[in-house]
C-alpha cells in the first residue's frame, strides 16, 4: 500500500546470518517488506527461504542449535534484542505450516486458543464473535457454523488449512507468515487459499513462501528469490518474473534448474 | 540316547541345508532359472529333514510310557489287582529297573522288570530305525521336488508362518491353562464357603482354618467369619492408592520434563537411570521398606507423638509408588514425545509459552497415553506382593489409617501357601479364589488401558 506514493515498509531485516550449529543457513540477508502487500519468497529446496521466514516471529527459538544474528525490524522494534517477548511478536505475526495441523480439539477451540492466551474476550459472547468473524474471514464459516463443537481433525485438508488461518488469524495479527500453506492441498482447495490470501491482504501483511512459482506470480506483489542461503534479487513480481536482473533468477524461473 | 538322536536330526538338518543350497546351484550353472533364491532351497529341504523326523520322535516320547505300561500291567490282567495296585506295581517294577527299589523283591516283580528293560530297549532301537527311516524317506522327497525345480519358496514362507503360530498359540494357550486352574479350585472353595461371606465378610483370618485332618468331614460352619475378603481388597486398594499417589504426580511431572524440557544431553541420562528403578528386583525394594522407610516413619511419627506401627501401609505404599514411577514416566514420556512437532509449533506460533503449550495442547493430545500408562502401573500396584510382605506386616486389618499395618490379596495368597497345606482344603482354596480375584480386578484394568491406548493411536493414524 502506498501512502501519498511512498512504499510503507513493515519489515525491514538488516543483514541477517543465520546458523543450524556450525554451518551457515543465511547469508547477510537485506529484505524489506511492504505493508499490506503480498510478498513472495521462492528458490529451490534448502535455499533458507523457509529460514527466514521462521525468523520473522522467532520460530527458530524452538530448534536448540539455531542461532540468528542481524536485526529484523518491525514496528520500529529489533525482534532479535533481549528485551523482545515472544509471546507479543507471535500475537502479532501469525504463522500457517505447511501441512494443517488443527489441535486435537472442536474447531470452536482451535480458533479459540489464541485469543484465550492472549486474553482478549472478556465473555463468551465476546469469544463467540471472535470465533465467527475468523472463521467468516476465512471462508470456512459457511461450512462449520453448524459443526462448530466436533473435532478440527474430522475435516477435510483444504478445510483444515483454512481453520489454521482462521486459527491464525483470531488474534488479529499484522503479519501472516504461511510456509507453503498449499504444498498438502489439491488444486480446488490451493484455488480457495489463494482467493483468500488475496482477500486477507487488505488487513494484513503477508509473506507466503511456495515453491510453485506460478502461485507465487499469481497471489503475491513482491517477490524474493533465494539461493544456496543467500536473496538473489528481489523486487516486485511484475519485474522478477518479467524480466529479472540477475541470470540464476532468470533460470530459476524459466525452470533451467531447481 | 534320545539326546544323541537328537543331536543327530539337528545335524542332519544343517548338512540337508548345505546339500539343498548347492543343488541350487547346480540347477542354476546349467542355466536354468531358480524358482527362489538358493537358499530356500536349503531351507526346503532342511524343513523335510528335521521336521517328520522331530514329529515322530515327539510322538514316541509320549505314546512310549503308556504303551510300555500297558504291556507290563497285562500280565497281571484277570488277577483281581485295583487300579491303585496295579500302578503301585508299575511303580515298583520302574523303580527295581533303575535298581532304586528298597523294598521286598517278589519273583513277578523281577519278571516285570526284566520284561520293562527288554521293552525299553526294543522301544530305544525301534525308535532310532523308525527316526533314520522317516528321515531318508522324506528327505528323497524333498530332493526330487528340488531337482526338478519346482517351487520352495512359498512352503518355506508357509512353515514359518505355522511356526509363528504356534509360538503365539503356546502363550494363549498356557494363559488358559492358568486360569482354568484358578478356576477349579476358586468353585471347590465357593462350594464351601458362600461368595456372599466371602465379598461381604469382614474378617479374614485362615489361620483360624486350621489343617484339617482329612478323615474329619467337611463343616461349613467352622469357617464363618474367616474367609471375608473386605479388609484385604480394602487393604489392597488402600495400598495401591498410597502407591499411585506418589507415582502419578513425580512419574507423570518427571516425564513431562524429559519429553519437554530436558536438553537431549540431560534426557541421554536420566532415562536410562529413571528406568534402573524398574530393573531392581521387588524383594531390594521390600529391604528399603522394611529397614529403612519403616522405621524411619516410626520414628519420625513418635517424636510427633502419633503411635506409628513399623509396618505400615504408608511405607510399603510409599516405596511401591518409587517402584512405579519408571512406568508411569518412560510411558508417558514416550507418548508426549509422540505428539507431532507440528501441534507444537502451532500452539508455538500463535504466542503461547512451553506451559501452556503443555497444558492445553499436548497432555489433551496425550491424554488417552498417559491414563493408559496409569492404569498399568495400577495393575502392578495391585499385583505387587513383595514389599507388602515385607513391610505392611500380614494381619488383615480393616483401617483406612495410613500409620497402621495392614495386608493385600497377593501378601494373603503367600501367607496361605507358605507351610503346611493340604489339597481340596478351604485354606489353600481360598489362595486360588483370591488370585482368580486378583486376575480378574487386574484383567478388568488391563482391558480399559489397552481401549484407551488404542483410541489414542487412533487419533493419529
Amino acid at each position: 500500500m502506498k501512502k501519498n506514493g511512498v512504499k510503507m515498509i513493515k519489515i525491514n531485516s538488516k543483514n541477517v546470518d543465520v546458523y543450524y550449529g556450525k554451518k551457515q543457513a543465511l547469508f547477510n540477508i537485506n529484505l524489506d517488506i511492504e505493508e499490506n502487500q503480498v510478498t513472495a519468497l521462492i528458490g529451490p529446496s534448502g535455499c533458507g527461504k523457509s529460514t527466514f521466514l521462521r525468523c520473522l516471529n522467532r520460530m527458530n527459538d524452538v530448534i536448540d542449535i539455531c542461532r540468528v544474528k542481524g536485526q529484523i525490524i518491525i514496528n520500529d522494534f529489533d525482534i532479535n534484542d533481549k528485551s523482545c517477548d515472544v509471546v507479543r511478536l507471535r500475537e502479532k505475526i501469525g504463522m500457517v505450516f505447511q501441512k494443517p495441523n488443527p489441535f486435537p480439539k472442536t474447531i470452536y477451540e482451535n480458533i479459540s486458543y489464541g485469543p484465550t492466551i492472549h486474553g482478549m474476550a472478556q465473555s463468551k459472547n465476546e469469544m463467540d464473535e471472535i470465533v465467527e468473524t475468523s472463521l467468516k474471514k476465512a471462508a470456512l464459516w459457511e461450512e462449520v457454523k453448524d459443526r462448530l463443537h466436533e473435532p478440527g481433525t474430522g475435516l477435510s485438508g483444504g478445510q483444515q488449512q483454512r481453520l489454521c488461518i482462521a486459527r491464525a488469524i483470531s488474534v488479529k495479527p499484522e503479519v501472516i507468515l504461511m510456509d507453503e500453506p498449499c504444498s498438502a492441498l489439491d488444486p480446488i482447495a490451493t484455488a480457495q487459499i489463494e482467493e483468500l490470501i488475496d482477500e486477507l491482504k487488505k488487513d494484513h501483511t503477508i509473506i507466503i513462501v511456495t515453491h510453485s512459482m506460478a502461485q507465487a506470480a499469481r497471489v503475491s506483489q513482491n517477490t524474493g528469490f533465494f539461493h544456496l542461503g543467500e536473496l538473489i534479487e528481489h523486487g516486485s513480481t511484475d519485474k522478477i518474473f518479467k524480466n529479472p536482473e540477475n541470470k540464476k533468477t532468470q533460470d530459476y524461473i524459466t525452470g533451467r534448474f531447481g | 540316547m534320545n539326546l544323541i538322536l537328537f543331536i543327530f536330526i539337528v545335524l542332519l538338518g544343517f548338512t540337508s541345508y548345505y546339500f539343498g543350497r548347492r543343488k541350487a546351484y547346480t540347477i542354476q550353472s546349467t542355466n536354468k532359472r531358480l524358482t527362489a533364491l538358493p537358499q530356500f532351497y536349503g531351507y526346503y529341504l532342511a524343513i523335510w529333514c528335521a521336521i517328520p523326523a522331530f514329529i515322530i520322535f515327539s510322538l514316541w516320547a509320549i505314546f512310549e510310557p503308556t504303551i510300555v505300561k500297558l504291556l507290563i500291567l497285562s500280565d497281571y490282567s484277570n488277577q483281581g489287582y485295583l487300579d491303585d495296585e496295579l500302578n503301585l506295581i508299575y511303580e515298583k517294577t520302574k523303580a527295581l529297573s533303575r535298581r532304586q527299589f528298597t523294598g521286598e523283591i517278589t519273583p513277578f516283580i523281577e519278571a516285570s522288570a526284566e520284561k520293562y528293560l527288554s521293552l525299553r530297549s526294543i522301544a530305544q532301537s525301534s525308535k532310532a530305525v523308525i527316526v533314520l527311516s522317516i528321515i531318508i524317506a522324506s528327505v528323497a522327497y524333498a530332493y526330487k521336488k528340488i531337482s526338478s525345480n519346482s517351487r520352495t519358496r512359498e512352503p518355506v514362507e508357509k512353515f514359518l508362518k505355522a511356526v509363528l503360530f504356534t509360538a503365539s498359540l503356546a502363550a494363549i494357550l498356557t494363559t488358559v491353562g492358568i486360569v482354568f486352574s484358578l478356576i477349579f479350585q476358586t468353585i471347590d472353595f465357593f462350594k464351601v464357603i458362600p461368595l456372599f461371606d466371602f465379598v461381604f465378610g469382614t474378617h479374614w483370618y485362615p489361620a483360624k482354618a486350621f489343617v484339617r485332618d482329612s478323615s474329619e468331614a467337611l463343616d461349613p460352619t467352622m469357617y464363618s467369619d474367616t474367609f471375608g475378603a473386605v479388609p484385604i481388597f480394602a487393604g489392597t486398594f488402600f495400598i495401591a492408592f498410597i502407591a499411585m499417589c506418589v507415582a502419578i504426580p513425580i512419574g507423570l511431572m518427571s516425564g513431562i520434563y524429559l519429553a519437554e524440557y530436558a536438553s537431549v544431553k540431560v534426557r541421554q541420562y536420566a532415562k536410562p537411570l529413571i528406568e534402573i528403578l524398574a530393573g531392581i528386583p521387588t524383594v531390594v525394594y521390600g529391604f528399603f521398606a522394611a529397614l529403612t522407610v519403616g522405621p524411619f516413619l516410626k520414628e519420625i511419627g513418635n517424636s510427633m507423638g502419633l503411635d506409628v506401627s513399623a509396618e505400615s501401609a504408608l511405607a510399603a505404599g510409599g516405596v511401591m509408588g518409587i517402584m512405579i514411577i519408571p512406568f508411569i514416566s518412560s510411558l508417558s514420556d514416550d507418548v508426549i514425545t509422540s505428539v507431532p512437532q507440528s501441534l507444537r509449533d502451532g500452539s508455538y506460533a500463535m504466542g503461547a509459552t512451553k506451559s501452556e503449550t503443555i497444558k492445553k495442547v499436548i497432555f489433551p493430545a496425550a491424554l488417552p497415553g498417559i491414563v493408559g500408562s496409569i492404569l498399568l502401573g495400577v495393575s502392578r500396584a495391585i499385583g505387587e506382593t513383595m514389599i507388602v510382605v515385607m513391610a505392611s506386616g500380614l494381619a488383615a486389618n480393616l483401617t483406612l489409617n495410613p500409620l497402621e499395618s495392614t495386608s493385600t490379596i497377593t501378601a494373603q495368597i503367600v501367607v496361605i501357601l507358605i507351610g503346611d497345606q493340604a489339597f481340596g482344603d478351604p485354606k489353600t482354596q481360598a489362595a486360588f479364589a483370591l488370585g482368580m480375584s486378583l486376575f480378574l480386578v487386574t484383567l478388568c484394568l488391563n482391558i480399559v488401558a489397552l481401549r484407551v491406548v488404542k483410541k489414542y493411536r487412533e487419533k493419529y493414524e
